[in-house]
């Protein structure tokens, strides 16, 4: 395998901060092949992070990036995409940052269509703040805020992604890291809004306190629990929900924000800016 | 060349949208609310026509988070908004200190707390807009009485947004909102316009925080030949995570000093009838207009009453205030809240004997009142 995607990795910044068995590492370097599969250049291309582990992963990228608050990616990477289309936008976000803190702008850049590249990793907990639960940790689930058990149900982030409009959703898992840069670079070269989440390990905190202490346990679980679309078509819901279900949601061509807004533009220009005498149906 | 003066008829609010085109702003993102809401819908038909972009966002935190994006992406930028919406943008607008994002935010001020007296005027958000968001900070506040001063002075908030590198709060009213005047536009030179300094050395040697004498890094783009970084963690020159003392105390004296060294020139008052006043009254936004005209009625009665209006309300025009303040034999701040600026005006003139008339009922202070309290403190 060719090794031009190291440009986009800070080498000097290396090795990473994260546990030892922690995921992050391999999505890491899935971005960066993705990146390189793409062609681009690392001026080319802005990442946004939020907060918590895999807010740190801008650190070890050779790339614009910008670091933010928590929850905030998605709409800080939604003002940089939409006045600089050309650029290559990626909102770098955990479970945290995109799915509960950040749940409402999933909703709205998903709905927007609006060209920017989530690569959510998904350890069903905040890793960084000690292992509590997120809106992704599974019911019954034991963490250090739920320690005889989680009261909520998970999140399905691919799901609401795909509801709620988004061009391109996909789903897998670190222990299929082949898969998980196929799906990053799709992603990146589909139109519109796109999200590939990404089930990791966290042997730190998740794993140990739900019966799987070592990272070679977490990945054995990963591939177990991982169901293909195909094959989840043929459970019941109840065994569905306790499955992490991996594949290609949705591939759609829809125009993005960009292109929908140019459009209104010319509809505006030729009226000469005067809404009075635009038709749209009123 | 001298240009025809555009003369225009404008409220307040039209008044700080064009006046933000006219500094080169082309991108807004907000979420509407009164009384703002007029500047967002001239934004989404202004900028389509300018080239730019106008987002309506889910909220007023992703508002500014996309403000501050679009301005990390090289685009001027700004959001309207009032007190629930300031609020909310209270979180990012620290991250835009922090990261040195050039941005302005306006708010039009109402009546609170919560959602209060939705469409009614205050200035009680005076303190949010010095401390609203945590952590040590510099900031910058200006405070228009005038639609000629809701243009004017948003093209002086995004001069120093760009020239400091950092938020601009255009702090006006209700009644300021929306207020129509007459307003010329532009100018006779046309209108004088500050860009944030870019940076023009060799791509690789770009340090997104180096910080020039001004205290002022240079900025680079993304998309050109520097890899541009911002970062909301304590950083160094790099950009770059460094959570050493020495370097967490030289990057926050840094973030006040670069603001607060040019402190003279930024802070701008206005003095009616100060030269001779035994009774001085200061204020600022719309309150500021009763004032005068309640200092004119004194002096028919024979009273010696002057006014310092402040334009600039942060940083705190100390100088100004312990100037004016030394003169007079008693000084009055109207204030449309229980009591907000007077703190800074008795700390400044060190005077506790500073007078308040504070009206906090949704209606503005008129000359009336003014001059019965002239009349009352004056012995």
């Amino acid at each position: 395998m060719s090794r031009a995607y190291t440009r986009f990795l800070l080498g000097k910044a290396l090795p990473h901060f994260w546990c030892p068995g922690c995921g992050n590492g391999i999505v890491l370097a899935a971005i960066a092949r993705a990146l390189a599969a793409a062609g681009l250049s690392p001026t080319e291309v802005v990442v946004v992070t939020g907060i918590g582990c895999w807010g740190k992963a801008d650190d070890y990228l050779n790339v614009n990036a910008f670091h933010g608050t928590h929850g905030r990616a998605l709409p800080i990477a939604t003002g940089i995409k939409v006045n600089r289309p050309e650029l290559t936008v990626l909102a770098l976000m955990g479970d945290g940052d995109c799915a509960t803190i950040g749940g409402n702008h999933l909703l709205h850049a998903a709905r927007r269509n609006v060209g920017v590249k989530a690569i959510v990793v998904n350890n069903f907990n905040y890793g960084m703040t000690g292992g509590q639960y997120s809106s992704t940790t599974p019911g019954g689930k034991a963490t250090s805020t739920s320690p005889f058990g989680n009261p909520e149900e998970g999140l399905d982030i691919a799901r609401v992604a795909e509801a709620a409009g988004a061009n391109y959703v996909a789903r897998s898992t670190v222990y299929h890291a082949a898969q998980v840069e196929a799906y990053i670079r799709e992603a990146i070269s589909a139109p519109g809004f796109g999200l590939v989440e990404v089930a990791s390990t966290c042997p730190t905190y998740f794993g140990r306190l739900n019966g799987m202490r070592t990272a070679t346990d977490m990945m054995k679980w990963l591939r177990d629990v991982a169901a293909s679309l195909n094959a989840a078509r043929d459970l019941s819901e109840e065994e569905r929900r306790r499955r992490i279900v991996i594949g290609k949601f949705c591939d759609r061509r829809a125009p993005d924000f960009n292109q929908r807004y140019e459009a209104i533009r010319r509809v505006a220009r030729e009226s000469g800016f005067n809404p009075g005498v635009v038709n749209i149906g009123r | 060349m001298a240009r025809e003066p555009d003369v225009r008829y404008l409220q307040g609010n039209e008044a700080i949208a064009e006046g933000a085109f006219a500094a080169g702003a082309r991108f807004f993102a907000g979420y509407p609310i009164t009384p703002s809401s007029e500047i967002a819908e001239i934004a989404s038909r202004r900028l389509l026509e300018l080239g730019g972009v106008y987002l309506q966002m889910e909220d007023e935190l992703a508002s500014m988070a996309a403000v501050i994006g679009a301005s990390f992406a090289g685009v001027k930028s700004f959001t309207a908004t009032s007190g629930p919406g300031f609020s909310l943008m209270q979180e990012n607008l620290g991250l835009a200190v922090m990261t040195e994002t050039p941005c302005v935010v306006v708010n039009i001020q109402r009546s609170g707390p919560s959602t209060g007296l939705a469409t009614k005027p205050a200035q009680a958000d005076v303190m949010q807009a010095r401390w609203g968001t945590h952590g040590d900070h510099a900031a910058i506040a200006l405070c228009p009485c005038s639609v000629q001063e809701c243009y004017d002075l948003t093209v002086m908030a995004f001069n120093y947004a760009e020239r400091f590198r950092t938020p601009v709060v255009l702090l006006a009213d209700e009644i300021v909102g929306h207020m129509r005047e007459k307003v010329v536009l532009g100018g006779p030179r046309g209108v004088e316009v500050v860009d944030r300094r870019r940076y023009s050395g060799e791509p690789e040697g770009y340090m997104p925080y180096l910080a020039g004498e001004d205290g002022v890094p240079a900025f680079a783009a993304p998309g050109g030949p520097s890899l541009g970084r911002a970062n909301s963690s304590m950083h160094d020159e790099t950009g770059f995570a460094n959570n050493t003392p020495e370097n967490a105390t030289a990057v926050i004296r840094r973030l006040h000093d670069k603001v607060y060294n040019a402190r003279s020139e930024i802070c701008h008052v206005k003095e009616y009838m100060t030269g001779d006043c035994d009774i001085v009254l200061i204020s600022y936004g719309a309150t500021s207009r009763a004032a005068r005209a309640a200092a004119m009625r004194a002096r028919e009665k024979g009273l010696r009453a002057g006014c310092l209006t402040l334009t600039t309300i942060w940083p705190f025009p100390d100088e100004a205030v312990a100037r004016v303040c030394r003169r007079a034999e008693r000084v009055i701040v109207p204030e449309m809240n229980t009591g907000q600026l007077i703190g800074e005006v008795r700390r400044a003139a060190c005077r506790p004997d500073v007078v308040g008339l504070n009206k906090f009922n949704g209606l503005g202070i008129d000359p009336g009142e003014i001059l019965r309290k002239i009349e009352e403190v004056r012995t």
